[in-house]
């Protein structure tokens, strides 16, 4: 189809809606200025919490919807963590992960069982490694942004996904992480996904019994370092 | 899809016989019903948030222009092409042009109540494409040659043994004694075949639960991560929605998030919520090259200015479905259009036509139950009930049914007649049936003698017992 009747395709819909509502004075200020600067609505008290109140609702949240929580002292002790955690799985020692700085900075060669193979995920890989950019208390949920470091087919193509986040970066509203986003990409600017994900895939479309592993990983465990 | 609104009624004496259906239909009050009310009440701010989204989804209308194209300007920055559809034939023809320009062969789709709207799949497959459905319901329903029952839970009128009997027909090339009568076995089937689909896809296309002005980024809601494989593994993107979808920033959509998946499924928060803004970057391993997003009218702007506005309000969470009455007896097919129950019977009016869904704002007892539960607040009853007066206004009806409107109305605006008549009528019904007790059969009144017998009225009229208990005239 050509641009012109894309052209006016776009004219008659907006042309449609504009007719309809009338073109008050001031309508475009105030669409402006909410979209420059909304200040946060409501906000459920149950995240208002210091940091340790934060990190206890999280994985509670998170284990309600039947994930793994692991509590890792430092980076230093997260090869050991993740590595007893796909023992106790029985699962493979090997996974796929992105080229995230923070997560290569992490002396992996720790544990010379573990092996982590670079790039976006393939249909065999069976481990995910990612690493969260924030973490949202209110309902255990992490927040990843897609990207070299973190490729988004890593999150969902392994049968288990491990996610590892920094208990710094722990909030405890959505807005909050929001704001974190705001502060890495610049207002207004999103990488090409962000993905917030509150525990493994899961389904209740056969009898309405609940079912996890559906299409995306059948098993997450979450890493909280420090 | 095919239109069968009209037939509302032979729709509904087939769906109470059907055994299977009732079964399925049994499980939603301890079901998705007894798990929103659980989810409320984890959450104390749940009824304030209400007044918040509607005010949001209100402010956001007002200024639906605006935000729309402030929408465009940022998710056109990021590399996506924005397609506008005025109806349903247009966004149909754009997806398939985008399909035929990318060579497709293969589309996976991820749950869209717009693409079951505009009839997509059956446009797309004369077209020579493969269409898999990827949500567990929705393939499904889709294996049946069937449509979704309910908005968010497609499948919800079949039971597991109509499933196993499905996929053992549907999947002839698995061994024939394989186990199938455990829903995990299903899923785990569902998800080998489903996998190899997305993996070969040319095409993902998927619909948006929100757009968001500020950001130029679409959002999907799913637990099963369907959506997200759909719209990562194939080359070509293709985001399906309409213009109530917008709203103006990431707070608002954070608002309406909250309310989406407790009344929806009674969970805090679904499994993923993925925001798209865009196709793959250039230094991005993975993900789409394209990205469209094809925004669709199909008569919602006229709605803007008539007391219908309200309902574009909707978020599409199916609580007002799980609460009615009338959709638990009778399921979601029996609507006989896209969108069932409550939200149906005013939607579908307007986007098909009043002559053709007139049945569906009668199906109601008015309980107000849908618009209690309604997240965005939206008077379902009322709009319902609107609905039927312009039904009356344009002299649509029988005879009949016109002249006993009449006559109430008439009655009803005059107390004293309305007193007289209605003591009157008790009076000769009390005597008439003062032998039994109760009625076999009444003139006028077959539809409930049909089925049970009528109880004889005692003799006086409530507005009299009212009058005499206030005046404390022991009965």
């Amino acid at each position: 189809m050509s641009d012109s009747a894309a052209a006016l395709r776009r004219d008659k819909v907006l042309g449609a809606i504009r007719s309809r509502l009338g073109q008050s004075d001031g309508r475009s200020r105030t669409a402006a200025s909410r979209i420059a600067g909304q200040a946060p609505h409501l906000v459920p008290e149950r995240s208002r919490r210091d940091a340790a109140g934060l990190k206890e609702l999280f994985a509670t949240q998170l284990r309600a919807g039947n994930a793994t929580v692991v509590a890792v002292a430092s980076e230093a002790d997260l090869p050991a963590a993740v590595a007893a955690y796909l023992r106790g799985q029985n699962l493979p020692l090997a996974m796929r992960a992105g080229n995230d700085t923070w997560l290569r900075a992490i002396d992996w060669s720790r544990e010379p069982a573990l092996s982590i193979a670079e790039g976006p995920a393939v249909p065999d890989d069976e481990v995910g490694l990612t690493h969260a950019v924030a973490a949202v208390a209110e309902t255990g949920t992490l927040v990843l942004a897609s990207g070299p470091a973190n490729p988004v087919t890593v999150t969902f193509l392994p049968e288990t996904s491990i996610i590892v986040v920094r208990a710094a970066d722990l909030v405890g509203p959505y807005e909050a992480a929001f704001d974190l986003i705001r502060q890495r990409y610049g207002r207004g600017t999103m990488p090409r996904t962000l993905n917030l994900v509150s525990g493994p895939s899961r389904t209740a479309d056969v009898g309405g019994r609940l079912v996890t592993g559906a299409h995306g990983p059948r098993r997450l465990c979450v890493m909280v370092v420090g | 899809m095919d239109v069968t609104a009209h037939a509302f009624k032979s729709n509904v004496k087939a769906a109470l016989k059907d055994m299977q259906l009732q079964r399925a239909l049994s499980g939603l009050p301890t079901g998705l019903v007894a798990q929103r009310t659980a989810a409320k009440a984890k959450l104390p701010e749940f009824e304030a948030l209400r007044d918040v989204g509607r005010d949001i989804k209100d402010h956001t209308l007002a200024h639906l222009d605006l935000y729309l194209e402030a929408w465009e300007k940022k998710a056109t920055a990021a590399g996506a092409k924005v397609h506008w559809a005025p109806t349903a034939a247009d966004a149909r023809e754009i997806v398939a042009g985008i399909c035929r320009e990318a060579n497709a062969r293969l589309v996976t789709k991820g749950k869209s109540m717009v693409s079951e709207e505009i009839a997509l799949n059956a446009h797309l497959e004369a077209q020579g494409l493969e269409v898999v459905e990827t949500d567990l319901g929705e393939y499904l329903v889709q294996i049946r040659h069937e449509t979704p029952s309910h908005i968010i839970a497609p499948a919800i009128h079949l039971t597991e043994a109509q499933i196993e009997a499905d996929f053992r027909r549907q999947h002839t090339h698995l061994p024939k004694d394989r186990p199938l009568d455990e829903p995990v076995q299903i899923v785990s089937e569902a998800r080998d075949i489903l996998r190899e689909k997305f993996i070969k896809a040319d095409v993902g296309i998927t619909g948006a639960n929100f757009l968001i002005a500020e950001t130029g980024s679409s959002i999907i809601v799913t637990n099963e991560g369907n959506g997200d494989l759909t719209q990562s593994l194939a080359k070509v993107h293709v985001v399906v929605t309409s213009i109530d979808k917008v709203v103006p920033t990431l707070e608002d959509a954070a608002t309406l998030l909250r309310l989406l998946a407790r009344s929806a499924t009674g969970q805090e928060f679904s499994v993923y919520t993925t925001f798209s803004t865009g196709p793959r970057r250039p230094e991005d391993a993975d993900g789409p090259e394209q990205y469209h997003v094809v925004v669709l009218d199909n008569g919602r702007s006229a709605l803007l200015d008539t007391p219908f506005r309200e309902v574009l309000r909707c978020i599409r969470c199916g609580a007002c479905m799980n609460h009615c009455p009338v959709y638990g007896a009778v399921g979601g097919h029996a609507y006989g259009w896209v969108y069932p129950g409550p939200i149906g019977a005013v939607l579908n009016p307007a986007l098909i036509g009043l002559d053709e869904a007139s049945h569906l704002p009668n199906a109601s007892t008015f309980c107000g139950r849908c618009e209690s539960v309604c997240p965005m607040k939206i008077p379902l009853p009322g709009l319902m009930r609107e609905w039927r007066r312009q039904e009356f206004a344009s002299g649509a009806g029988s005879a009949v049914g016109r002249s006993a409107l009449k006559a109430w109305s008439y009655l009803a605006r005059r107390p004293r007649l309305y007193h007289l008549a209605t003591r009157l009528g008790i009076a000769t019904l009390s005597a008439l049936g003062r032998t039994r007790g109760a009625f076999r059969s009444l003139p006028l009144a077959g539809g409930w003698t049909r089925h049970r017998d009528l109880a004889a009225p005692q003799g006086r009229t409530f507005q009299q017992l009212w009058a005499e208990h206030k005046q404390g005239v022991p009965r």
